[in-house]
């Protein structure tokens, strides 16, 4: 998991003068599950695109295995793409699908057809390879669009917003199936989304994204837990966001109540911002706490409930297992490991910058 | 929720200027002047100067529709790649010819090539040697070609902008060069549209006779002219009846030739 398979260096792009990626660096090592993980519009896209080759960069270089691919055609490229739409050949057969790159390459015809039974099972699709792409489902046809990448061996596959297009049950089965693929066959995969929950449940390392920059690269727990800024916690999850005093370190003061915390180095009476997931805030009854609130919303959601807590002039997120009726009196108790600090970010423009690389 | 009636003006219309029609064409197809049984007007066909006229219609349209599939099809796909602000500027430049009257651009094409008509002026003002086109087979298919192009590029440039750039990008990404990414997906994919193209040109251009008379002169008789001429000036309805038919035929093997090759029936008029 070591070496730079892809290195992304200083990658500028723009359409129309509206500015896309702005000097993003980014490498992927070899093996490695890395999602692109941000809202529609912040980069992801496009920056899977300039890999695979569909686009070029206005400035910066793409270096694949120690070789500057910048200007290489999309063909000449060791990785293939599994497009959001499945793009399949409806002209063709789903093994003509499965043996158009191998065809091109000029492979043996029974090489090819071993690899087309061997693809076909992988993706548990034994037997369909004489039928139409049009003759199958969304998630039957987005396997066989994996089938058609992966015959050819890359060295990566690009998966852009695959499973966009399916309903939820077959979307957490088909990521498992990826993971398995992945596992199986040990190739690197670099994945677009914008559904966090996919991002944490596949990736190795996610990379979020907004408005053309990266705000965080980390494995998923680093991600949930350790959120850099505000961006990140907002669409990772949800999070209470509470502007903050970091008193001295270990010590936060949070809506005026003094809080002990785990983090060190903010200096004295620093303003910061804190990330307190719903699930981390411990309601107790009034007299355990110096933060007293009201309950006033309460839904049932399965697994827990969620509950907004009006405490000293802010709406305290809580996912709980045990129910306080709305109008409750509530004290409100958080670990010192599970305040998270952030620091304030100097203007509105380094909202969007976000960490600095 | 029974609206059938609403049909009914339709119904009425295809009695009256279809189906009644094509009846009075076989009949008087399979009669003489008489009005006793006969199949002269068919085997008509066959002598000589009805032959020469057929094959040289064949000839002649399927010259045209070579040309106008061969002027479109690049055109459309350069269409297809513009933006879309660009590309309706010039679908409209395709367009705007056609809201003229075709035997209008006919006469104005006629003007041009005259031997005393503006090409031939411009030839001489600049010295070069000047064209005698007017009144041959060049000139028909010229007049063809500049009629019925429009009906060729616009079907095609419809199913390749249908075409999903993903799925040109997916061939690319496959390993497949341009050319390939060419002749294997973005060809097979646009046969619709070439097949209603080759349809739309091919069929006006075998019965015309309006090209022929103003861009041909007289010296040119293709199966249209002489159909007319049996309508009009020698008024012999059973044999321009029955020639009719013959060219029908025609029109429907060529019909279910191009049909053949469209195995999902997507594109034909039929």
């Amino acid at each position: 998991m070591s070496n730079k398979l892809i290195d992304l260096q200083h990658i500028t792009k723009s359409y129309g003068g509206n500015m896309v990626l702005d000097d993003l660096n980014l490498y992927i090592r070899e093996n490695e599950f890395l999602t692109l993980l941000g809202p529609s519009g912040c980069g992801k896209t496009t920056t899977l695109r300039i890999i695979g080759g569909f686009d070029r960069p206005d400035e910066g270089r793409i270096i694949f295995g120690g070789e500057d691919i910048t200007r290489l055609a999309p063909n000449k490229r060791q990785l293939n793409t599994v497009f959001q739409k499945y793009a399949l050949f409806t002209n063709m057969t789903i093994a003509e699908n499965i043996a158009f790159g191998l065809k091109i390459k000029g492979k043996t015809k029974s090489y090819i057809d071993d690899k087309i039974k061997y693809a076909l099972k992988l993706v548990n699709l034994e037997g369909y390879g004489n039928r139409m792409p049009d003759s199958l489902s969304g998630g039957q046809q987005q396997r066989i669009a994996i089938a058609r990448a992966i015959v050819n061996e890359p060295k990566v596959l690009l998966l852009d917003e695959p499973l966009g297009a399916l309903d939820l049950k077959l979307r957490q089965d088909m990521q498992y199936e990826l993971i398995r693929l992945k596992n199986e066959l040990g190739i690197t995969f670099i994945y677009v989304t914008h559904d966090q929950e996919e991002a944490l449940t596949m990736s190795d390392t996610i990379v979020v994204m907004n408005q053309g920059y990266i705000q965080q690269i980390g494995t998923p727990e680093d991600i949930y837990n350790e959120p850099e800024n505000a961006f990140v916690a907002d669409f990772i999850g949800d999070s209470n966001i509470i502007p903050a005093t970091m008193l001295q370190d270990e010590l936060v003061e949070i809506l005026g109540i003094k809080f002990a915390c785990v983090d060190k180095g903010f200096g004295t009476n620093t303003p910061v911002d804190v990330v307190i997931r719903p699930e981390d805030v411990v309601l107790l009854s009034p007299e355990q706490s110096s933060l007293q609130g009201v309950v006033t919303h309460l839904i049932f959601k399965g697994v827990h409930y969620e509950m907004e807590v009006e405490a000293n002039g802010f709406e305290w997120l809580v996912h709980s297992t045990s129910m306080f009726p709305v109008g409750t009196k509530v004290g409100i108790c958080v670990d010192p490991y599970n305040i998270q600090i952030m620091n304030k970010p100097a203007s509105e423009d380094e909202e969007a910058v976000g960490i600095n690389e | 929720m029974n609206k059938k009636w609403l049909a009914t003006p339709y119904c009425i219309w295809s009695v009256a200027f279809i189906i009644i029609p094509l009846f009075m064409l076989i009949y008087y197809g399979l009669t003489d002047r008489t009005g006793a049984f006969t199949l002269s007007n068919f085997t008509a066909i066959s002598s000589p100067e009805h032959l020469k006229a057929l094959v040289l219609s064949l000839a002649l349209s399927f010259a045209c529709t070579v040309i106008c599939l061969l002027l479109a099809y690049p055109l459309a796909m350069i269409l297809v790649s513009f933006h879309a602000s660009k590309t309706s500027f010039v679908v409209l430049l395709v367009i705007l010819p056609m809201w003229m009257n075709f035997l209008l651009r006919t006469l104005a094409m006629q003007t041009l090539l005259e031997k005393n008509g503006v090409l031939n002026g411009i030839l001489t003002f600049l010295h070069l040697p000047t064209l005698d086109i007017i009144n041959t087979p060049g000139a028909i298919i010229l007049g063809m070609v500049y009629n019925f192009l429009p009906f060729m590029i616009l079907p095609i440039y419809n199913v390749l902008s249908k075409i999903d750039i993903n799925v040109i990008n997916a061939a690319r990404d496959l390993g497949a060069n341009s050319f390939q990414t060419f002749y294997k997906i973005i060809l097979p994919l646009s046969v619709p549209g070439i097949i209603s193209g080759i349809t739309m040109v091919f069929v006006p251009a075998l019965t015309t006779f309006a090209i022929s008379t103003i861009l041909g002169g007289s010296k040119i008789l293709l199966i249209g002219n002489v159909i007319e001429q049996e309508f009009t000036t020698a008024s012999n309805w059973n044999l321009g009846s029955g020639l009719s038919l013959v060219l029908m035929l025609f029109i429907l093997v060529s019909i279910f030739l191009t049909s053949v090759f469209d195995r999902d029936g997507e594109g034909t008029v039929l």
